[in-house]
């Protein structure tokens, strides 16, 4: 779609505004609906609408091979990582109250916070990866 | 009155979406299925859902569904060999064989759901069980509003973990299997 002037300007005006909701979904799933989940998927969605546009090669350069595959993993690293920072902190696994970060209330908050943000990483990376290995790309 | 136009929707869009040979027009109704999916959940009042089916279902399934489409061809291969195949005829008899196993499947189903508690029954089983503690203590014990997000990501972290998970094994696969070397 390269060549299309109206839906390039439309998505370059639209696309920050996109990542921004998925942030804000990511950022505000403890106190209205979404979180994670829906956060990442979104913000995958944006690159996904990018490299529709703007095609796969300049996708791929600003979301490259190396740094999807990494994120992937990084999101589950976190996720667990915060499970396992619990146990270091005297709770059991995932028990995000005894973190040393506060009050109990606010550790908990803060680590469900980590979580989600670790869920949004690995669903976001997934699904651009998806895209990009089963779409066919312009050289293929 | 408009949750029964929502459903006869869903039913239509269903039945389309069986009968088009057009795959590409097939994905995009799925999508539409799932939009007006969304808005019967909000009916319900599960908002999170709504979202999760509204981002997903709506969204990411049919941009990945018509990515694979890509690869492939847009008609069904009958449409492209011109007409119904001889195929087609021969598995007459089983094809109503399976509409029956369907309709019955369905009518069981339907059936099934005369004993379920009325909808947003206080004082269904599933309803008293952990149901009052989590919407009377989740901002206590989490610090959290929202009781689904708590739910999901504390009562619940093992089950998202292992969610979670599962979306790293479906990415690790689709590197593994469809990767192109350079």
């Amino acid at each position: 779609m390269k060549e299309h002037i109206v839906v390039r300007t439309v998505c370059s005006i639209l696309i920050p505004f996109i990542q921004l909701f998925a942030l804000y979904v990511v950022a505000n799933g403890e106190s209205s609906p979404g979180g994670g989940f829906q956060g990442g998927v979104i913000l995958g969605a944006s690159i996904i609408l990018y490299a529709i546009v703007f095609g796969m090669k300049s996708g791929r350069k600003r979301v490259s091979e190396r740094l999807s595959d990494l994120l992937i993993s990084a999101g589950v690293l976190i996720y667990a990582g915060v499970g396992l920072l619990a146990i270091f902190a005297g709770g059991a696994y995932l028990e995000y109250g005894a973190l040393p970060l506060g009050t109990k209330k606010l550790a908990s908050h803060l680590g469900i916070y980590g979580i989600e943000i670790g869920v949004a990483i690995t669903v976001a990376a997934v699904m651009i990866t998806i895209f990009f290995e089963t779409a066919r790309h312009e050289d293929d | 009155m408009i949750d029964i136009i929502l459903l006869l929707f869903l039913v239509i869009c269903g039945f389309v979406a069986v009968a088009m040979n057009d795959l590409l027009s097939t994905t995009i109704i799925l999508g539409a299925y799932s939009l007006i999916m969304a808005i019967v959940w909000t009916r319900l009042n599960a908002v999170d859902v709504a979202f999760t089916e509204a981002s997903v279902g709506a969204g990411i399934t049919t941009v990945l569904i018509i990515a694979a489409l890509s690869r492939t061809q847009r008609m069904e291969a009958q449409i492209l060999a011109g007409g119904r195949s001889k195929k087609y005829e021969k598995y007459k008899v089983k094809r109503l064989l399976l509409l029956m196993v369907i309709l019955v499947t369905g009518g069981i189903l339907m059936y099934g759901t005369i004993d379920m508690p009325a909808f947003g029954n206080p004082n269904d089983p599933a309803n008293l069980h952990v149901v009052p503690r989590y919407i009377k203590k989740t901002y206590e014990e989490t610090g959290v509003v929202n009781f689904v997000t708590a739910i999901l990501a504390n009562y619940r972290g093992y089950d998202t973990l292992g969610e979670t998970s599962v979306i790293f094994t479906a990415g690790l696969s689709v590197i593994l299997l469809l990767r192109r070397k350079k």
